[in-house]
């Protein structure tokens, strides 16, 4: 029975794989077909997940196991059904007490990390002697890593014309961006073809048997 | 505008070349060399140099949307942890990264019964929460994960014996997808509690998590996409589904470059026969 049951799963992945790539050629019932069944899934897949693994554990067990101890966990809860009077019209400014609560507490802990992770960290690591390396690869590196931070922020500083060695500065700044966009182009690109390799060996490999999975 | 459109090539027939030119070096295989690269090599250093017995988190931060590309390479990284005989202790932040953990785990006892659950790996399974709950797992581990994944109290597994926060683990390493994940492994882990963590990432993520790999070691090394998870299976000498995808890579992107050529020399002529006023 597991068995039949397994093969049946690979025979409706590889049907819905096939559902969603005949999109390519052009819209059809059963590309809409695979994807609402998708979407229904996902759906109800989160709502069974949100109960079981996040509320069930962090809610309900707690407070039925020993309520003295966790009933502060009740304020999260009363914050969390507050969130839903959105859903309703006339009372649905409630809703922005709990919603003033989240982005002030994300706010407040992200601003922290991100200004030691992201500001603070990335300008240390930028203050190097650029000619100490163990090779004059390293050296280069350091070099463009320099050079190509502060002309990157010389030109987001929009406070003063970009003329002169300002701007040539600048205009340097703008080809490591394009540099970088391009690198962003490139791993994109070889995501995507990485999904389709994964869905190629699913089906050459788990259905077909063709190559070894 | 009627030479331009004749000129327009009808897209499907290079989506049509790619399925080929993907589909083919799967079934007929080429062997292209694949290089590795340093962000590799300090990910892999960074395991051999770590003693037997250690103990470290791997964290499944994706679900089945990024296992072509994030599978190969935590697989890898998890038998290269077996072999060095480091514990394993694994932990999500997304759901379903518990069920992509189990299923490398039961592939790899499949091959090696040795390796036991509760001693050389546990999975602690999903928490919500993010970098909230990374802060509480450096202050307090035992609080935020009390148990594994089945409801069995960590205190029974011996993997578990000993720890109480990051100290007592010598690095984490995140398989991340986006977030909450390896990003903020970086900010808490290392920026707060000071601890190596690694990681691999999807290649569509990598551009905005490489800078972590810099001089202030926020990341030790970084396996960026299916490339970098073929290099790691090229240095702990298991070849996978990486290694087998990288000849479909190249030739994707060979089909991508060319017609990437092709659509800028169009674009040129035009540009020029526009100038002279055809």
């Amino acid at each position: 029975m597991t068995h039949f049951f397994s093969v049946l799963g690979i025979w409706l992945g590889a049907l819905f794989t096939f559902a969603i790539f005949s999109f390519l050629y052009k819209d059809n019932p059963f590309y809409k077909i695979a994807e609402q069944i998708f979407v229904g899934l996902s759906a109800g897949y989160w709502f069974v997940y949100t109960i079981f693994f996040i509320l069930m554990p962090n809610l309900f067990n707690p407070l039925l196991q020993d309520f003295a101890v966790n009933w502060i966990k009740l304020i999260p809860a009363v914050l969390g059904i507050l969130m839903l009077l959105r859903l309703i019209p006339s009372i649905d400014w409630v809703s922005r007490f709990p919603i003033a609560l989240v982005i002030g507490t994300t706010s407040g802990i992200f601003f922290l990390r991100y200004l030691k992770s992201d500001v603070i960290n990335q300008l240390t690591a930028t203050i190097m002697n650029p000619f100490h390396g163990a090779n004059w690869v390293n050296v280069v590196g350091q070099i463009l890593l320099i050079v190509g931070t502060l002309s990157g922020v010389i030109y987001f500083y929009f406070s003063k014309k970009h003329e002169g060695a300002f701007g040539v500065t600048a205009k340097i700044g703008i080809y490591f961006l394009m540099v970088s966009f391009g690198a962003a182009f490139g791993y994109t690109a070889m995501a995507r073809i990485s999904l389709l390799i994964g869905r190629l060996q699913f089906l050459l490999g788990d259905w077909l048997g063709i190559i070894n999975p | 505008m009627a030479t331009a459109k004749r000129k327009q090539l009808d897209r499907r027939w290079l989506f049509l070349l790619l399925f080929v030119g993907v589909a083919l070096p799967l079934i007929f295989v080429i062997g292209f060399p694949i290089e590795t690269t340093e962000n590799v090599r300090m990910v892999y250093n960074l395991v051999e140099n770590t003693p037997p017995n250690s103990k470290v988190i791997l964290s499944f931060d994706y679900d089945p949307g990024s296992k072509p590309e994030l599978h190969p390479m935590a697989k890898a990284m998890m038998q290269h942890c077996f072999d060095r005989d480091i514990k394993v202790i694994v932990t999500a932040l997304w759901p379903m990264g518990v069920q992509m953990a189990e299923e490398i785990f039961s592939d790899i006892q499949s091959k090696n019964p040795d390796v036991k659950y509760g001693i050389d790996y546990v999975n602690l399974g999903f928490k919500s929460g993010g970098i909230v709950t990374i802060q509480s797992m450096g202050k307090q581990f035992r609080e935020v994960f009390p148990e594994d994944m089945n409801g069995t109290s960590i205190d029974e597994f011996p993997i578990m014996d000993g720890i109480k926060n990051f100290d007592n683990l010598s690095f984490v390493c995140s398989f991340s997808a986006g977030d909450p994940g390896i990003k903020q492994w970086v900010q808490v882990t290392h920026d707060k509690f000071n601890r190596p963590v690694t990681g691999g990432v999807t290649g569509v993520s990598a551009p905005s998590i490489l800078p972590y790999v810099n001089a202030q070691q926020q990341l030790t090394g970084l396996l960026a996409g299916l490339k970098a998870a073929a290099e790691y299976e090229l240095l702990s000498k298991v070849p996978g589904t990486a290694t087998s995808g990288m000849d479909a890579q190249s030739i994707a992107h060979l089909i991508i470059i060319i017609f990437i050529v092709i659509g800028n020399i169009n674009f040129r002529r035009d540009k020029k026969a526009e100038k002279r006023g055809e």
